[in-house]
């Protein structure tokens, strides 16, 4: 059986193992092409790490993901539909499928954590308070944060808003989830610690992670596949051990200065 | 739901920079008759501009009023931060501004002894004109320059992002509320600014200038119409929606992090203050 006609025989049983196909993908601003046809798979129930340096087009391309914005041209299929074309009111159903976690938490800094991690509850579901009450509480627990429930944000530390981001971003049980340089800003211990969060929840939850990040510490700990970001194209695609052997020299430089590879 | 301008990335702040002068020093100013014309031309396509994305945002607004959910609560917040809040700022401006005027107009009269007509004076443009214009002017400093540094402030910390990824869209939960409080608060703050107002009008008349009270408040009866006091209404409802629209058009907008989320606030108050005094004028158009 061939690839093709593999995936095609795990989609008719609900298990196509590319969960997020992005095709062709490209998208400017002010005439200067920022993603310049990104093609890349995005698996299902793994960790995918996206990496590339700073102006790669990184957080234009998760931009275009969760459709916060319309790509110029280019496909991204979600279990096999096509976004890009729908409207906002079309989405709805798709964006219930992504949970996100932004750089810096985005949290409502005029909630309490609490309240921030109930927010999709209230506004998605017709659940009771004691209900939100439990399943926030429950959130809030696996992720080690119960504690951080009552404070505004602003009261809490960095990481510890991560984690509320998470469960804010766990709570209605998303398909996949995305990371926006979740180590940005945070310690080396810290860090560890959230990629080790990124693992275990990925584990338990069974969730299809996105990983933006440029900490190729987190990367080769944490990655099923790793897709390397380059001026606006996939420069390369593989599992971690891949791209550590890759002789793509844009790949070498970039492990090169990252500590990961020698020259 | 989401367009607009977001929060720059490396990626968009390098698509922004300007393309560097060739090397061999050949860039030439353009001339200046047409240096000129671009400066003559930007500034009304400046304002054409704006005046575009304001009414997109108002269309979206009003596209999403009639789309469920329906958030009573987030309604009640806006009213409550809109209207209640700016409760004292606009008695105390009141009292003052009828207090002031009634000085003047008492003064003015003095000199054909006309000081009979006060009330009337009085009470026909706090009706038509200073109560809907000055609640609308304080409202906007107060809840105005407010509205844009919290949307701007959500703006940069990517918190409208997050509503956006959570399915929940921005201008239907920010905005729409704002704007609906807007249309409905402004005019009771008028009308509480008239009677304030009144009220310091006719005790500087009545205290320091030994006016009757009973003609005062005869002739503010016999003078001031319901339409002089709807026209002041529908004023304030119309500078309601303007100040709260472009509030939130400033900071929903905002871009470049804390000096943006500033200067998107001064906007907010200085091209409210404008909007109103603008608006003024249109709308008495309709009535005189």
């Amino acid at each position: 059986m061939s690839d093709d006609e593999e995936r095609k025989a795990r989609k008719a049983e609900g298990l196509d193992p590319v969960h997020v196909r992005v095709v062709d993908l490209k998208k400017s601003y002010d005439g200067v092409e920022i993603l310049r046809g990104v093609t890349f798979d995005i698996r299902r129930g793994v960790i995918n790490v996206i990496i590339g340096g700073s102006g790669a087009g990184k957080s234009v391309l998760t931009r275009q993901l969760l459709r916060l914005e319309r790509p110029d041209s280019g496909r991204i299929e979600v279990d096999g539909t096509d976004v890009v074309p729908l409207n906002d009111w079309e989405l709805v159903p798709f964006r219930k499928k992504f949970g996100m976690v932004f750089q810096f938490g985005a949290l409502f800094d005029s909630m309490t954590c609490f309240d921030n991690v109930a927010f999709p509850l209230r506004e998605h579901t017709r659940l009771g308070r004691k209900e939100i009450q439990d399943r926030v509480m429950q959130r809030l627990e696996d992720l080690r944060v119960a504690h951080a429930a009552p404070k505004l944000p602003g009261q809490v530390s960095g990481g510890m808003q991560k984690r509320v981001a998470l469960a804010r971003a766990l709570v209605l049980e998303p398909a996949i989830l995305v990371y926006d340089e979740p180590t940005s800003g945070l310690d080396p211990v810290s860090s560890r610690l959230v990629d080790d969060l990124i693992a275990e929840t990925s584990e338990h939850y069974g969730v299809t992670s996105v990983v933006i990040t440029h900490d190729m510490a987190s990367v080769f700990k944490i990655a099923a596949r790793v897709n390397m970001l380059y001026k606006g194209r996939i420069e390369a695609s593989g599992v971690p051990d891949d791209i550590l052997r890759s002789e793509n020299p844009v790949v070498r430089d970039f492990l090169t200065a990252s500590g990961v590879a020698m020259r | 739901m989401t367009g607009g301008a977001t929060t720059d990335g490396p990626e968009r702040q390098a698509a922004k920079a300007p393309a560097s002068p060739p090397s061999d020093g050949s860039r030439r100013e353009p001339p200046l008759l047409s240096r000129a014309f671009d400066a003559l031309v930007a500034v009304p396509v400046a304002l054409l501009a704006e005046i575009g994305t304001l009414a997109r945002l108002l269309f979206e607004t009003v596209l999403w009023a009639i789309r469920p959910p329906y958030r009573g609560r987030v309604f009640v917040e806006a009213m409550e931060f809109i209207g209640v809040q700016s409760v004292f700022l606009v008695a105390l401006t009141g009292f003052f501004v009828g207090a002031v005027f009634s000085l003047q107009v008492i003064d003015g009269f003095r000199r054909f002894s006309a000081e009979g007509y006060t009330g009337t004076v009085i009470g026909l443009s706090f009706a038509r004109e200073l109560a809907p214009v000055f609640a609308a002017l304080m409202v906007s400093a107060r809840a105005g320059s407010a509205i844009a540094t919290e949307l701007g402030s959500m703006r940069v910390s990517s918190q409208i992002d997050a509503l956006t990824t959570m399915s929940v869209a921005p201008v239907q939960y920010l905005v729409l509320p704002r704007v609906v409080a807007g249309l409905t608060m402004l005019p009771v703050m008028a009308l509480l600014f008239n009677l304030i107002g009144l009220f310091g009008a006719y005790t500087v008349a009545t205290q320091l200038f030994g006016l009757d009270g009973g003609m005062f408040q005869e002739r503010v009866r016999w003078f001031v119409d319901p339409t002089d006091l709807r026209q002041g209404l529908a004023k304030a409802a119309v500078f309601g929606v303007a100040i709260t629209l472009i509030a939130c058009r400033q900071g929903f907008y905002a871009e470049g992090g804390a000096a943006g989320v500033g200067l998107a606030t001064n906007r907010a108050v200085v091209h409210s203050a404008i909007a109103v005094l603008v608006l003024d004028y249109v709308v008495t158009t309709f009535f005189v």
